[in-house]
């Protein structure tokens, strides 16, 4: 391990920073120096502090004790206003752009500089033209926002920044809802950027996103930076093993699948959401017991719809679903009540949202959809001992941390409370798991658990439906691998198929396409 | 959570300071209008706790603010905000009414007091089926409907009250006094020393409801539902609650709820049936509610707080003149309004008082 090399000027320095929540140490004694015009990567488990050392550059919390410099001059950053005229940039997880508004309008939101707002546009606009030119970075500046694929939003969200006068660009985990042709792009844009001698501070969790365009690459671990190293002298094994403190499998061990009769059958399902949109157009697939089959694609190409509809969450348009060879009622919404009596277990794509209360103690979330059964309840009475020994049982089974039943869901770290929901789900002895993004948010140690629990559920007989936005997982645990885009299934294939024949798929290039 | 403060500070100290900043204030208006505070504050506790017949009109007044505090609460729990208790209240009265009238001539108090319990029950939660139907089948919001329905009720009893149920020849809308079968003991007559104060035994049975309400939330799968459904809507489809059961079934047990209210005013208090019984009441029980953190420990001791602020006040009226019966309802207004209105006032320091342990980020493991 080296330590690069500072021959450059520092765009931005840390020095000691310190932040304390109570009694957790989120930020310990930081030191992070980051040359200008690079690209610097910090990657880290859940709950390592990135966040939190971003909140501090950005000016959302203030460091106990330390010192910040852009530069070379010391500065402080006493809010997000103070961040922005020092020349930094952020561009969010989330986009914050108002979805009604047009191009121009979230550019100059916040910098509208007066009542009047036609000086303000004009202006905006003749700006834009240069930093389209001068980055590459197009966009229809009149096109309204949620017109626009995510990955033009997130060229909105950095346009934004260098309207503001960024020289430091903070990316929050960029790639997420990316397809890998989109994730391509914003890197050559950040290529582009770099070129131009803008610096850029790239969070994410995936290494190989760190390994293809970072100069450097800093790693957290439990609030402490416990290495920083140049890319180019690095490797992914090392990378992960600095993440973790250990060396972790990349790769699920599992045995060739042995499929059994067909336990889940979906002929033709369609579902419309709401708005009237077809979100599921179609959509024929079975699955067998002792096999996972996986569904890849790009988030938002109807797979939570398809899911939910299985699921009973959600109705469906037309269509058939099948459980164990026996129709269930998904056109006017099959009842999640009586398909859990059947034999569907659901682990939903949303966590804190559906899978869980998070103002509820763990036990009381451990019996979520299962309040109808035996032993929780007595009559019309939760027996509150069953349900606290079961918790218990399984916090223990599932290694949930902290151990203690009665802690409210929201006090457990991402990972841990996947686990309440995968305990929950899979204790019951389900026929059919529909499993979605069972990792999504979930640090690399809870990771490897995850897997190994559904591996072990697919050699128990279970029939198990993966949906998952990360190709890797889909790749490592599935049997076969559908892909899905705009609702369909546009193709299944082995899971040891090339990551970029899956990813042209994913992208709705069909293999005709492509060939040429 | 940013905002998990422990349980004694979120239970016992925000209320607290709430009440004092509302007495602060209070005692600043008293000031103005030249009168002494100090002497103010003992003229009210002194007349809502200090002898048996003010505190038996304290004990009457508490018992209306634990049967609504109750229904809003109940409501809360699952995510709904009901006031119409004032509503539900008022046509519960007519049940209690009907009941009273047709057996209180032939049944001892004991036996149609039951009756009487069910008949409040059912008028009063058939007033909260509507608005809650509509909201589980339409998703007309629970807010504007109740809020509607009260006015409903209001010129629905006032009909009903001069048109058909009044006394032929009186002048006054209201029915006839009911017969001592239709009626319930007063606590004077246990206790003397509760004076002419209409305390009653209705008070036992707000307690024991209490009780069922704690029960029903924390202690049954009904309880849980609700919860469930009130903390995240997803949540309960995604269990397999049904919505439109939570939301029509809870809405039934807090109309009930409040419709028990009547049993203190028109079967213990007035003995007849009169026109506007209700009175404000209902609207109070959402303090109530706020200020008990929807909990029936904490109901309890802030329809305790409501009962002597209304007993206390009719008495510092009287006993200072300067202080008009208009100042108190001022007072009363600031105490609902830093109760309710202003609930989260002190809540932001207090977590940073408080909260300087809380994790932004789950700890390591």
């Amino acid at each position: 391990m080296t330590t690069p090399a500072q021959t450059s000027p520092r765009a931005i320095e840390l020095i000691g920073i310190n932040k304390r929540f109570g009694p957790v140490h989120a930020n310990k004694d930081i030191n992070l120096s980051v040359g200008q015009g690079s690209i610097h990567g910090i990657i880290g488990e859940n709950g390592a502090g990135k966040s939190t050392l971003m909140s501090i550059i950005y000016g959302f919390y203030q460091a106990d004790s330390g010192e910040m410099r852009i530069k070379g001059q010391p500065i402080t950053v006493k809010d997000s206003q103070a961040a922005i005229s020092a020349g930094i940039g952020m561009v969010h997880q989330h986009f914050m752009l108002v979805e009604n508004f047009t191009v121009l309008e979230n550019i100059i939101l916040g910098a509208e500089g007066g009542a009047v707002l036609a000086g303000a546009i004009g202006k905006a606009r003749n700006d834009l033209k240069h930093l389209e030119e001068e980055y590459q970075l197009d966009v229809d500046p009149d096109a309204i926002i949620e017109d626009l694929p995510v990955g033009l939003q997130q060229r909105v969200e950095i346009l934004k920044a260098l309207y503001r006068g960024a020289d430091i660009l903070i990316l929050d985990e960029p790639t997420g809802v990316l397809t890998p042709a989109e994730a391509d792009h914003l890197f050559r844009i950040l290529e582009q950027l770099k070129a131009q001698g803008k610096t850029i501070i790239l969070i994410t969790h995936k290494l190989r996103e760190i390994m293809a365009i970072t100069d450097t690459v800093s790693v957290m671990r439990r609030g402490e930076m416990v290495a920083t190293v140049t890319t180019a002298q690095t490797s992914l094994a090392e990378l992960a093993e600095l993440m973790v403190g250990r060396s972790v499998l990349l790769n699920v061990e599992k045995t060739p699948a042995t499929p059994g009769d067909v336990l889940l059958e979906v002929e033709d399902l369609t579902v419309r959401d709401e708005r009237g949109v077809m979100m599921v157009d179609n959509v024929s697939l079975n699955v067998r017991a002792g096999e996972i089959v996986g569904i890849a694609g790009v988030a938002g190409n109807g797979q939570s719809e398809l899911l939910e509809a299985i699921s009973g969450i959600f109705p469906a348009l037309s269509g058939r679903v099948l459980l164990k060879g026996v129709p269930i009622h998904v056109t006017g919404g099959a009842d999640p009540a009586l398909l859990r009596e059947k034999g569907m277990a659901h682990v939903p794509e949303d966590r804190h949202h559906m899978g869980l209360v998070l103002p509820f103690e763990q036990n009381e979330n451990a019996i979520l959809g299962y309040q109808v059964r035996k032993p929780y309840v007595n009559g019309p009475f939760l027996d509150l001992a069953a349900m606290r020994e079961d918790a218990n049982e399984k916090i223990k089974k599932y290694d949930i941390r902290p151990p203690n039943c009665r802690l409210k869901t929201a006090n457990f770290s991402g990972g841990n409370q996947q686990k309440i929901v995968l305990a929950r789900e899979m204790e019951q002895d389900p026929d059919v798991l529909i499993i979605g993004q069972p990792t999504r948010g979930v640090d690399i140690g809870a990771i490897e658990f995850i897997h190994k629990r559904i591996i072990e559920m697919r050699d128990a007989g279970k029939a198990i439906l993966l949906v998952s936005v990360e190709l890797d997982e889909i790749r490592s645990l599935a049997d076969r691998v559908l892909v899905m885009f705009a609702g369909r299934v546009v193709g299944e294939c082995a899971p040891d198929t090339p990551e970029g024949e899956i990813g042209m798929l994913m992208a709705g290039i069909e293999r005709s396409e492509a060939a040429e | 959570m940013k905002n998990d403060l422990p349980r004694w500070v979120d239970m016992g100290l925000i209320p607290l300071l709430n009440v004092t900043a509302a007495f602060l204030v209070s005692g600043l208006v008293v000031l103005f209008i030249g009168e002494n505070p100090i002497q103010a504050v003992q003229e009210m506790v002194f007349g809502a706790l200090g002898y048996g017949e003010g505190f038996g009109f304290t004990l009457y007044y508490t018992t209306n603010f634990i049967f609504t505090g109750l229904a809003v609460a109940v409501a809360f729990h699952a995510g709904l905000f009901n006031i119409g208790g004032e509503g539900q209240a008022y046509i519960a009265g007519l049940g209690v009414a009907l009941v009273c009238l047709s057996l209180g001539e032939t049944f001892p108090w004991w036996l149609t007091f039951p009756v009487a319990i069910i008949g409040a029950g059912l008028f009063g939660a058939a007033w909260a089926l509507i608005p809650a139907w509509l909201q589980a089948t339409r998703g007309s919001h629970i807010v504007i409907t109740t809020i509607m329905f009260n006015f409903i009720a209001a010129s629905l009893m006032v009909y009903l009250l001069v048109n058909v149920l009044k006394v032929p020849g009186s002048m006054e809308p209201a029915t006839a006094r009911f017969a001592d079968g239709g009626t319930l003991p007063f606590l004077r007559d246990i206790i003397p020393a509760f004076g002419y104060s209409p305390a009653n035994i209705s008070i036992f049975w707000a307690l024991g409801c209490c009780v069922f309400v704690y029960i029903l939330i924390w202690r049954t799968r009904l309880g849980y539902e609700m919860r469930t459904f009130g903390f995240s809507q997803s949540a309960a489809v995604y269990a397999g609650i049904s919505p439109t059961k939570i939301i029509v079934v809870t809405m039934l047990i807090s109309g009930a709820l409040a419709g028990m209210m009547a049993l203190n005013e028109v079967m213990g208090q007035a003995q007849k049936l009169q026109d506007n019984f209700v009175a404000g009441y209902g609207f109070v029980g959402i303090a109530v509610a706020l200020m008990g953190r929807s909990h029936p420990v904490g109901i309890v001791l802030a329809a305790l707080l409501f009962g002597i602020l209304y007993q206390g006040g009719a008495e510092l009226a009287f006993a200072m003149p300067a202080i008009s019966r208009d100042m108190i309802v001022v007072i009363q207004g600031l105490v609902i309004l830093f109760a309710g209105a202003l609930e989260h006032m002190f809540r932001p320091s207090l977590i940073k008082l408080f909260t300087r342990s809380e994790p932004v980020l789950a700890p390591a493991e």
